[in-house]
């Protein structure tokens, strides 16, 4: 028979972790549909469930000596409606364009990095925030770039009697900007063709004293654009960036054909997504999807 | 630390009452509401997040039901669709109900809950921000805009009344609300899942994962001994009848379980009957060997020859063919010519409830099937011919039915769960999840089609060519009648002397294609509408002219040679959106001035539709009957699938009596009950049902009048045991216990039957296939946004000429959820086997992507209709996926040719044709 642990402390939840093989459940947006799945064409499988819900560390989002903590329950909406600066524009628009109102409620950022979905619609956000993940583990703790994290497609670094227990971003000056676009077939509730996501930092002078760019759902897990992030360096942020975009600069996508769009079609609309993307945070008109 | 295994105790809050049960903790909350706290009224759609018609407020926060698991309920305050006591609900009901906002009622526990959500939090929301709060439940009915308008109404507090009530005799024409929308909003409707009798046994179909394949079971009675709760494996050996059911008496070949080989994915070969935890947790892993082979998908593959054909009976896998000549086409005159390849996918129903029900044995050899059904008496004579037995040995109960679509005109669990109920003679239910749905049920036909047309210079049309063919998938389903509509409606709504129209259904590896909203015309008006602006293009003549020119008018012939008598009002709605035609150019222009990188533009469809099946007879009976304590009551059997036939043949029967609609009790489509009155498709009901209800109530009318000798001007009050006619100031009293009565208190009755006139098709497809057509305009501006291919539509306009709106708020439902299924074919929707099986990756439109949407309804009376009333249900989708790409070819010069244009065909066409 399966056991279902919802323990209040992490201790208690790497004890269990470290002991058998558990599912962990917080929100609820990624096994409930995988299990609906297969029990279309099989039986309904008894899976030990590791509830993480009940653990009021987890939650929270708070600043301390320049770094921002995620808890890895906190939701898209408490993201979303969170007193945050500038950096998290683009995690926050995110947060307003995953799924439904119904999602964002329950969905959580630990899940979505955990999922390591190519088209995560937080992942991309994180990656140019240089977000890195705090992992609890029996033998420790560690802390991992969010790129290093997610290791493939659908994959993580995630050891087994590891926990996510929050996503810890860097502060940045307060003139930075951030922007996130995502591509869709229909306005809500929609699995991203393409997403695109900037962390611009201005220096005093109001050019580009670092650039941070990326494009989702366009390869096993998310692309840095370090080519282009290098040439906007020193450009003036009220400039048109997008004079910078060149198609080579997305050679390191590896987009796929899919139910969804064709792989050339991703890697054309990742161009003027980020064109895009680049001319709304420049001219300070942003919108919140690419089309 | 709480550590549960199996079962644990929670409590909460539920509608303001503490609650404590022992449950599994794994289980999610929308199965604890429905099975362990007996609240049906949220609903289980997709179990995965996908569609929202399980959401309730947990702590005051919307959520999917389906997500959350019950251990995460312990402790929190939920809020249901049941809730009695929250004032802001009481609000949107009733404007729910004012507005029309609920047509099946599925996604409107859903929909009431995300906005008592939003209301809560924000009393003064602008549109926008309803949207917002609305984007994760689908609906497929309404459109959207009427739930919309009803939440911002709620808002606004006392928002414009919509709804009236009529006095006697004046019931036709007026929005009076839903007959059963009260039942919608409180959650107290019981579609297919939301009831059945206790001691049911549960049933599984296991089904085929591959699209070809020869298979064995191996040891089903093995499988059983060593499945403890289980209590049988039936298969095809099991079934008592013929294992074949099928839309035509002589194609009934559509096995209820398959028997040595499956033509399609999710294709049942077996059902496990027992316990419903057993049946589901069984591992079915080694129960049947497969052995696979190659299909043949998609038209090409199914014509291909070096495959073996899919039945022995049709060796080159053609089903049938249509066929409609008539005139000779030549050259003459012609001084444009256009012609093209147009190609749709499957499209799926996606009605938000899944196929569920039970069938019950009553022990004289007797079943009764409860399902959601568009069709009780169809459905009546597959289960009698899969169990062997007459039809009048079989009752079909239809539960409220959550989305239809024509998808639920096939039965895919009535005639399994009566073969299985009278088997093991207990009631059995069986409820399919939202991907065995998806797999196996039936689909909109995909087409290929060639089509030319030609013109004369002033733009009269001088021919049209077409030959049409349909990826019919495995069965013959409604095959046939989509290659028999396709080319009688081929020429599109307009006069052209020569035609000739060819049609072919081919059977594929794929779920069966069946019935759905249109029978393949959508499909044939993609093409024949992008050909008229070819030649609109060619000619230099306006699209809209160009399309009133050629419309085909009262006095007129069809392509199959009927001269329409009257009601065709296709011109009047082109005149009726000239207006918003000019200005919607004039838009695109202004807008397309300075060079962006979204352009605008303007399209227009056109369309006709055939009321009722295609050259078959098809009538429908009503019964009207009053009893001794005077009330009045109609058998009505015409299913109601969310289009509102309960309420119209309500309001027509008030009328043909003359006495208020209030009065008029109903009893609904069960076969025991109520007389046969069709399949609730082909826009019929309205048309045929209502004119029966027209003539059932009339023959009541006479029979109280001749009771009371008075003449037919008389007025009637029926009251309490009486009846009183009044004529010229002299007052009868008709005493209703007076009367004879039959067994069931019934003192005086009338009745009415309606068979639509029309003939055979001959060779050539020369005859009156239909009694009367619909026609329609619509016209749509979208934006296309050159970078990405995407379309963001702007507004649509649509006439529609349906003789008379026996309800306009109904009329405008239909229409609106119409447009919106259509703008899902024309922009997102494709079904493709064993990938787009749920509702995230199969996409349907949200509220975010339907535009404002503007009505004028156009009433050129038909007279053979009740009150001059035809068909809307069809009509209201065919003309949408033309608009919208004509609006894509205004805006950018690129001609779609293949629906859906998703984003990436646009952007491609957009890559090729050096478009701005």
């Amino acid at each position: 028979m399966a056991n279902y642990f919802q323990p209040d402390t992490i201790e208690e939840a790497l004890a269990l972790k470290a002991a058998s093989p558990l599912t962990v459940l917080a929100g609820g947006t990624d096994i409930y549909p995988a299990k609906v799945t297969r029990e279309a064409w099989g039986p309904r499988m008894e899976q030990d469930i590791l509830d993480i819900s009940r653990i009021a560390s987890l939650r929270g989002i708070e600043r301390s000596g320049g770094t921002w903590r995620i808890g890895a329950l906190a939701t898209w909406t408490e993201i979303a409606k969170a007193s945050l600066p500038g950096l998290f524009d683009a995690l926050k628009l995110a947060a307003i364009e995953i799924g439904g109102r119904q999602i964002q409620n329950r969905g959580t950022i630990a899940g979505n990095i955990c999922n390591a979905s190519p088209a995560a619609d937080g992942v991309p956000c994180l990656a140019v925030m240089d977000a890195s993940v705090e992992l609890h583990g029996s033998h420790g703790t560690r802390t991992v770039p969010v790129f290093e994290f997610i290791d493939g497609y659908r994959s993580t670094i995630l050891a087994g009697d590891e926990l996510v227990t929050a996503i810890l971003i860097p502060e940045k000056p307060d003139a930075t900007r951030a922007h996130f676009l995502k591509l869709g077939a229909r306005r809500y509730l929609v699995i991203s063709i393409t997403m695109a996501a900037c962390v611009i930092v201005p220096d005093r002078d109001g050019n580009i004293a670092s650039a941070a760019i990326s494009v989702g759902a366009c390869s096993e897990k998310a692309v840095r654009l370090d080519a282009l992030e290098a040439v906007l360096l020193g450009a003036p942020l009220d400039s048109d960036l997008s004079g910078h975009v060149a198609p080579s600069q997305f050679n390191g996508l590896s987009p796929i054909d899919d139910v969804r769009a064709s792989g050339e079609y991703r890697r054309a609309s990742a161009i003027q997504a980020v064109n895009e993307l680049l001319r709304q945070v420049s001219n300070g008109d942003v919108k919140r999807i690419a089309s | 630390m709480n550590h549960h295994s199996t079962r644990t105790s929670i409590s909460f809050k539920l509608n303001g009452k503490a609650i404590k049960v022992n449950i599994n903790p794994f289980e999610s909350l929308a199965s604890l509401l429905r099975k362990d706290l007996g609240l049906t009224g949220t609903k289980i759609g997709c179990d995965a997040g996908d569609c929202g018609a399980c959401t309730v407020l947990l702590d005051g926060e919307q959520v999917c039901a389906c997500l959350v698991s019950s251990a995460q309920a312990d402790g929190t305050n939920i809020e249901t669709v049941e809730s009695q006591s929250n004032p802001t609900l009481d609000r949107l009901r009733d404007a729910f109900l004012e507005y029309g906002a609920a047509q099946c009622g599925i996604c409107t526990p859903g929909m009431l809950m995300a906005a008592t959500d939003l209301l809560t939090r924000n009393k003064a929301p602008d549109r926008a921000q309803i949207a917002d709060a609305l984007g994760g439940v689908l609906c497929r009915c309404t459109g959207y805009e009427p739930i919309i308008d009803a939440i911002a109404a709620a808002a606004s507090g006392a928002g414009p009344l919509s709804s009236e009530n009529p006095d006697a005799g004046h019931a036709v024409g007026a929005r009076v609300q839903r007959t059963d929308g009260s039942a919608k909003v409180y959650g107290t409707e019981k579609f297919a899942d939301d009831d059945a009798p206790d001691n049911c046994l549960w049933l599984r179909a296991i089904r085929s994962p591959h699209p070809r394949a020869t298979f064995e079971i191996i040891d089903p009675d093995g499988f059983v001994n060593s499945n403890p709760g289980i209590e049988a494996v039936l298969t095809a050996a099991d079934i008592q009848g013929a294992n074949g059911y099928g839309i035509f008496s002589h194609l009934r070949h559509q096995p209820v379980f398959a028997e040595t080989r499956v033509r399609h994915r999710g294709e049942p070969v077996c059902a496990l009957v027992g316990d419903r935890n057993a049946v589901e947790h069984a591992d079915i892993s080694t129960l049947i060997r497969w052995n696979e082979d190659p299909p043949a998908l998609g038209i090409d593959g199914g014509l291909d020859s070096t495959k073996s054909p899919l039945h022995e009976d049709w060796p080159d896998n053609v089903l049938i063919r249509g066929y409609v000549e008539k005139g000779h086409i030549n050259g003459a005159a012609v001084a444009a010519t256009s012609e093209g390849h147009f190609e749709t996918a499957f499209v799926e129903h996606a009605y938000i409830e899944p196929e569920a029900g039970f069938a019950a044995p009553d022990g004289t050899g007797r079943v009764a099937v409860t399902a959601s059904t568009q069709a009780p008496y169809m459905d009546r004579d597959e289960v009698a011919h899969v169990l062997g037995i007459d039809a009048d040995q079989v009752r079909i109960i239809p539960s409220a039915c959550g989305g239809g679509f024509g998808g639920k005109l096939d039965v895919l669990v009535q005639p399994m769960l009566a073969v299985a109920a009278m088997k093991m003679n207990r009631p059995v239910r069986t409820l399919l999840n939202r991907i065995e749905s998806m797999a196996s049920s039936t689909k909109r036909h995909p087409s290929k089609i060639w089509a030319r047309a030609s013109a004369d210079k002033s733009g009269r049309l001088l021919s049209y060519e077409s030959d049409a063919t349909f990826d019919t998938g495995a069965y013959a389903s409604w095959g046939p009648t989509v290659a028999g509509r396709v080319p009688v409606h081929a020429t599109g709504p307009y006069v052209v002397p020569n035609v000739c129209n060819k049609s072919a259904a081919i059977f594929t590896n794929a779920n069966p294609s069946g019935a759905f909203r249109g029978f393949g015309v959508p499909q044939a008006a993609i093409a024949n509408e992008t050909l008229m602006d070819d030649l609109a293009e060619q000619l230099g003549i306006d699209r809209l002219e160009i399309r009133h020119l050629n419309a085909i008018r009262a006095g007129q012939e069809t392509a199959t040679g009927q001269v329409l008598e009257h009601s065709a009002g296709l011109d009047q709605c082109l005149d009726a959106l000239r207006d918003d035609w000019q200005a919607m150019l004039a838009d695109a222009d202004a807008f397309n001035k300075p060079a962006g990188r979204i352009r605008r533009g303007a399209g227009i469809g056109c369309m006709w539709y055939g009321c009722g099946n295609t050259s078959l007879s098809n009538p429908s009976t009503m019964r009207i009957t009053i009893n001794t304590d005077g009330i009045v009551t109609v058998y009505n059997g015409a299913v109601d699938i969310g289009q509102g036939s309960y309420t119209v043949m309500r309001q027509i029967c008030a009328d043909a009596v003359s006495i208020p609609v209030e009065q008029i009790e109903q009893v609904t489509g069960d076969t025991d009950l109520t007389a046969d009155a069709g399949k609730t498709s082909a826009s019929r009901q309205t048309f045929v049902s209502g004119k029966a209800a027209q003539l059932a109530g009339e023959d009541l009318r006479r029979n109280i009048l001749v009771l009371a000798n008075a003449g037919e001007n008389a007025e009637i009050v029926i009251e309490a045991g009486v009846i009183r006619v009044i004529e010229d100031n002299v007052r009868r009293v008709i005493e209703l216990e007076s009367l004879a009565a039959d067994s069931d208190g019934v003192v005086l009755e009338g009745t009415g039957t309606y068979d639509p006139p029309t003939t055979p098709l001959d060779d050539k497809g020369q005859g009156t296939p239909y009694a009367t057509y619909g026609f329609a305009a619509q016209i749509c501006l979208a934006d296309v946004h050159l970078d990405f291919g995407t379309v963001m539509l702007r507004r649509f306009v649509a006439a529609h000429d349906l003789g008379r709106a026996i309800n306009p708020t109904l009329v405008e439902g239909q229409i609106k959820g119409g447009i919106a299924q259509g703008i899902g074919m024309a922009l997102m929707e494709e079904f493709i086997p064993g990938r787009t099986e749920n509702l995230h990756d199969y996409l349907i439109p949200t509220c975010g992507d339907i535009p404002p949407i503007e009505i004028k309804i156009i009433e050129d009376p038909e007279h053979h209709g009740p009150y001059g009333a035809k068909g809307i249900g069809e009509p209201a989708l065919v003309p949408t996926p033309p608009a919208i790409f004509g609006a894509i070819r205004h805006a950018t010069g690129i001609v779609v040719r293949q629906a859906p244009a998703l984003p990436h065909r646009v952007w491609k066409l957009l890559q090729e044709g050096n478009s701005p």
